[in-house]
């Protein structure tokens, strides 16, 4: 878990984001513990508060849950959250935008099709 | 659970204002970074919240209690000061065990365990130690005194980057585990910055700023491509700290980061970046 403390992203949202990826990633599975907003923010060098509330986030979100004097845990079926929340900011931050540059220059759907397969076919 | 409660505070050294009407509550449980330039004011304000000195004027509470000569009240806080105050002397474990004599909550056995960790000898007097083993010295006494607000002046004054890092460890530890009050006084705003939760600068004795980090952060946003682009955003509004390199322009503008005009960095092809704490630190604190 590494973050970007020069990034324009709140340090709290960029937790939340690196914990994601790692799930994604498999390093923290499904239904097993994470570490503790203690041993995030020791770490990273983090005001605890900040770590909490990055934590807090992804509990409010369904995708860590609390055991009560054990820890935070990966929900089940956090991957699934965590895509499907993804796939909707892919949506929103790249897909909008690129069909907004494709109609000023002129791209047609079509040709935006075939620059995609050009693409997966490198 | 302390609540320092410092009410319009004036201290005269002569004709000088070392502090001009400060007024402010320091909340429990929050680490707090004291910023400002070397003579704003910082170890005055340290020493009147500890009853080491008397104000000109106004008055500290803590709990809603006088501070002055007020054991009760100065009993919860222990001040890790900039300069030396022990008996030189002493050995450094004989003032662990000392310590306790006032801070009935001292924890002894903690105080020897960071000792080691961070390799220093126990049996060294005081007036032996090191610029960086004094002030390390300094610091695990604060940590170890369990009082329910701690005061660090310059906490890493002489301490290697190694050592540096260590400190923040243990006092993140040390505080997720026991959460207390921290005011930290520093100049070196770039590292405690993420270990900070609100910033208390003054500047010439007065309170400039209280806020949250993160408010503060989120006031301004950097904006940088290149130079004549650049300036066509600039135009009309406030910035700082403009720097240049070649035709690569950068600037801090001191605007509400959920102002700024992302369509026109986006035709101008500018990028955003975060505010540095050390930048708006030093346009705050210049004139």
């Amino acid at each position: 878990m590494l973050l970007d403390f020069n990034s324009e992203k709140p340090i709290y949202l960029q937790l939340a984001e690196a914990i994601e990826d790692d799930i994604l990633k498999g390093i923290f599975e499904e239904d097993t513990q994470v570490p503790s907003t203690t041993e995030i923010s020791i770490n990273l060098k983090i005001n605890p508060a900040t770590a909490g509330k990055g934590i807090n986030l992804l509990v409010d979100e369904g995708i860590l849950y609390k055991k009560r004097g054990v820890g935070m845990f990966v929900c089940n079926g956090a991957k699934e959250t965590i895509l499907k929340k993804r796939k909707e900011a892919f949506y929103n931050n790249f897909v909008l935008s690129l069909l907004e540059e494709a109609s000023k220059l002129q791209i047609s759907k079509e040709e935006i099709i075939s620059m995609v397969e050009r693409g997966q076919g490198r | 659970m302390s609540t320092i409660e410092v009410k319009n505070i004036t201290m005269n050294y002569g004709p000088v204002k070392a502090l001009d009407d400060v007024s402010l509550i320091i909340e429990p449980n929050k680490i707090y970074g004291l910023l400002g330039r070397n003579g704003a004011g910082k170890t005055t304000l340290l020493n009147l919240i500890t009853n080491k000195i008397f104000p000109t004027q106004g008055n500290v509470l803590i709990d809603g209690e006088g501070a002055f000569e007020n054991d009760r009240a100065l009993n919860k806080i222990f001040y890790m000061m900039e300069k030396n105050l022990y008996p030189e002397g002493m050995k450094v474990k004989e003032i662990y065990k000392w310590t306790r004599e006032y801070y009935s909550l001292f924890d002894i056995e903690y105080a020897m365990a960071l000792s080691e960790k961070f390799g220093l000898n126990v049996n060294k007097k005081i007036k032996s130690l090191s610029t960086g083993y004094t002030s390390i010295f300094k610091a695990i006494a604060a940590l170890a005194s369990n009082a329910e607000i701690i005061l660090l002046d310059e906490p890493v004054l002489g301490l290697d980057a190694n050592h540096r890092n260590m400190f923040y460890k243990e006092l993140i530890a040390n505080y997720s585990e026991n959460p207390k009050t921290i005011i930290i006084s520093t100049h070196l705003i770039e590292e405690v910055e993420n270990v900070l939760e609100e910033v208390i600068i003054i500047k010439e004795g007065k309170l400039i700023e209280k806020r949250s980090v993160e408010e503060l952060l989120n006031s301004a946003y950097v904006i940088s491509g290149e130079a004549d682009k650049a300036d066509v955003y600039l135009k009309g509004r406030r910035y700082i700290g403009e720097e240049g390199l070649g035709k690569f322009k950068s600037a801090t503008v001191i605007e509400d980061s959920s102002l700024k005009d992302e369509a026109l960095a986006k035709e101008l092809n500018l990028d955003f970046a975060k505010a540095e704490l050390q930048k708006l630190f030093i346009s705050l604190t210049n004139s």
